[in-house]
């Protein structure tokens, strides 16, 4: 029976679900070592996949979907950098705020512009040629027949942790995350830092959105993400705040989404609901230990205030 | 300077300022909306309002629907008021219903009726309040920020209840491969009475409406809850907590309790929100297994009435009944003119987001008036209050 269910398309179908968890998270990770915490990446996602969709449906090509989404995302991430960092808003509340604009409005635009769900073409898989035909253990299935998205969030995973821990603006972003007072008195901006991150990471929550509705499911309808978005940012405390540990967090989550697809799949009569639980439950104990590690930025979710 | 009086009045004034700007906002940004969505802004603001209160049927669904949101408002102000942030309304509600359904399926027919509904109460809150309460806890003593457990815990609450509802709970008269997820039907006499308002020459406002008495016990429990914040050593507590953290904790406060009971106390209302939704108005726990399925989002819109009613239980009151008839409304505005029901949950996104944002000017100016009075104590507050902190 284990053969059954472990086979190497759901090995390959675990790095495909990863790709949106990774997107999101690890934009999530760049405004939360700066000190902000984006509570709204659910709503910014649901906003990127929408349009992505919608251009993608209008104008053939999946490309210009995926712009969109990242030009929507910035957007969003500019009223959440807006809320938190120039209003100073608590920013728990005020992501619950961004969330449920995004939940409405990418509903609302469904509605009036598309109506019922259509798919679209989307991205298709490219063979990695060579790589693609290694038969040994199903590697060349599992890790190079994929779509383009895929492979640019694995490639995301190496490309963020040098820019955040080897880059002056990885620097930046560590320092106005860490000690703000300090950053400012070096003559960094911190208000400036924080908005790049926030407006970064919700263009990478767009492009996780896109990641869902032209490129995994390829279709688009209401509430696509079903709280995705609020995993990506457990996944940073669960990866703490580095994002080989998000890599992790995100495999974990898309591995038994995978398994749980196969295992109903082949007809198996094991009560889903357990498998789907697993993942927060121990997300949650996972957070029970993160929270005794010193690797959080010790000015998340506090505003900066320049002492007179 | 003004006399002391004028003053403290301007004061109270301004502390309404954060709903009422949050409101006219989210009108302005919905008008654009609607004016973007080519709808007549006029014809839309119509229809929604007679779709919320139009007929005496439209005013009993727009209380229906408020009565689910006042709970959990009721319990997010508890929850607030201690720097909490709970989003858990959403799970402790489920576990308030499932727990109170099966003491409704359990008890009913085997005692006198009115203990079975008591009982369906008490433990719909008892089970509310421990899931809440575990995420407090694990904020007090583990430090595991509260707005991720109970964001996790709202979906291991849904995916029990999809297995609950699939296997050990399910309607022995729906067993089968293709079965609706629900309970059995509770009895008619544990089901609470329909709310009907006498009337002057014997006419009775709300007869043959679906209006129960949920509304009445949420009434009740926000004037338990103010009482509780406002007229008691633990309410003080729970509020001294909220507003400073460090200074509570150096005047003896066991802050870490004051935090579990506050998540404890925020989960029982949500919980409430569950059993009554199940024993006033469908009779039967039933979901359609979407995380919504059951709650219809009332752990969501709890929040925004709690933000919207001033984190006061009063407050939340007609905050809810504003929601409910938002929601009823927004329904009619689909039927009459096109517009998606969906624009409502956009407008609660900018009244909370305004919400919020306000705040934070009422704050500052309360920074002032302090310091117009005794700069000592501006200058901690400065330091406790304005980079408000919410440990992770």
């Amino acid at each position: 029976m284990i053969d059954q269910i472990l086979t190497a398309s759901v090995f390959a179908a675990a790095l495909r679900l990863a790709t949106p968890y990774m997107f999101a998270s690890i934009g999530e990770m760049f405004g939360q070592r700066s000190g902000v915490l984006n509570l709204g990446v659910d709503g910014i996602m649901l906003m990127g996949a929408f349009f992505a969709h919608y251009v993608a449906l209008s104008t053939g090509s999946a490309v210009l979907g995926v712009g969109a989404a990242l030009v929507v995302g910035a957007v969003m991430g500019l009223a959440m950098a807006f809320i938190s960092v120039t209003l100073k808003a608590e920013q728990g509340i005020s992501g619950i705020g961004v969330y449920l604009f995004g939940l409405g409005m990418s509903e609302l635009l469904f509605q009036r512009l598309v109506g019922t769900p259509r798919s679209v073409e989307g991205f298709t898989d490219i063979y990695i040629p060579g790589l693609s035909d290694i038969q040994f253990l199903g590697i060349g299935e599992i890790f190079f027949r994929h779509n383009i998205l895929v492979y640019v969030a694995f490639l995301l995973v190496p490309i963020s942790a040098y820019v955040i821990s080897r880059t002056p603006f990885g620097l930046m972003i560590r320092a106005v995350g860490q000690n703000p007072q300090a950053a400012d008195a070096m003559g960094i901006s911190v208000a400036r830092v924080r908005y790049m991150t926030v407006i970064l990471g919700s263009m990478l929550a767009g492009l996780a959105g896109a990641s869902l509705s032209v490129a995994l499911l390829k279709v688009f309808q209401q509430n696509l993400t079903s709280g995705l978005g609020f995993i990506a940012v457990a996944l940073v405390y669960f990866g703490r705040w580095r994002p080989v540990g998000i890599l992790i967090g995100a495999l974990l989550f898309s591995f038994v989404n995978a398994l749980q697809l196969q295992v109903s799949a082949i007809g198996l009569d094991i009560p889903a609901e357990f498998a789907v639980m697993a993942p927060y439950v121990i997300t949650i104990i996972a957070l029970v230990f993160a929270s005794r590690q010193t690797e959080k930025p010790d000015a998340l979710t506090k505003p900066f205030e320049r002492g007179e | 300077m003004p006399r002391p009086h004028a003053r403290a009045w301007f004061d109270r004034l301004f502390d309404l300022f954060p709903p009422a700007i949050s409101l006219f906002a989210a009108l302005a940004v919905a008008s654009i909306l609607l004016i973007a969505l080519n709808a007549n802004v006029t014809d839309a603001y119509v229809a929604l309002i007679t779709g919320a209160f139009g007929t005496e049927n439209a005013t009993a669904e727009t209380l229906v629907k408020a009565i689910p949101v006042l709970f959990v408002g009721i319990g997010i102000c508890v929850a607030f008021r201690a720097n909490v942030i709970n989003i858990g309304g959403e799970g402790q509600m489920i576990a308030g219903a499932v727990a109170g359904v099966a003491v409704a399926l359990g008890f009913g027919g085997q005692m006198a009726p009115f203990l079975v509904v008591i009982l369906s109460l008490i433990a719909g809150f008892i089970a509310g309040a421990l899931y809440g309460g575990l995420a407090g806890f694990l904020k007090a003593y583990f430090n595991v920020n509260e707005i991720l457990s109970t964001i996790m815990l709202n979906q291991v609450a849904v995916q029990m209840m999809n297995f609950l509802l699939n296997g050990p709970l399910l309607d022995p008269t729906e067993a089968g491969t293709n079965h609706i997820p629900k309970t059995a039907r509770i009895l008619a006499e544990i089901q609470l009475p329909r709310l009907t308002i006498g009337w002057t020459d014997g006419v009775e406002l709300f007869a043959r409406t679906r209006l129960h008495y949920g509304l009445l016990i949420a009434v009740l429990l926000a004037v338990v809850m103010y009482v509780l914040l406002w007229h008691t050593p633990l309410g003080y507590r729970i509020r001294a907590v909220g507003f400073n953290e460090r200074a509570s904790r150096y005047a003896g406060i066991p802050v870490r309790r004051q935090v579990v009971l506050a998540m404890f106390l925020a989960g029982g209302c949500a919980g409430l929100a569950g059993v009554v939704q199940v024993l006033g108005l469908q009779y039967r726990l039933q979901t359609d297994g979407s995380p919504a399925g059951f709650t219809a989002n009332a752990g969501f819109n709890g929040i925004v009435a709690a933000l919207f009613g001033g984190l006061n239980p009063f407050g939340a009151i007609p905050a809810s009944i504003f929601f409910g008839g938002l929601l009823v409304g927004a329904q009619n505005m689909q039927r009459d003119i096109g517009v998606p029901a969906s624009l409502i949950t956009a407008v609660n996104g900018i009244i909370v987001v305004f919400a919020v944002s306000s705040q934070v000017f009422v704050r500052r100016r309360r920074q002032r008036r302090l310091q117009a009075e005794s700069p000592v104590t501006a200058k901690l507050e400065a330091v406790e209050v304005a980079p408000r902190k919410v440990e992770a």
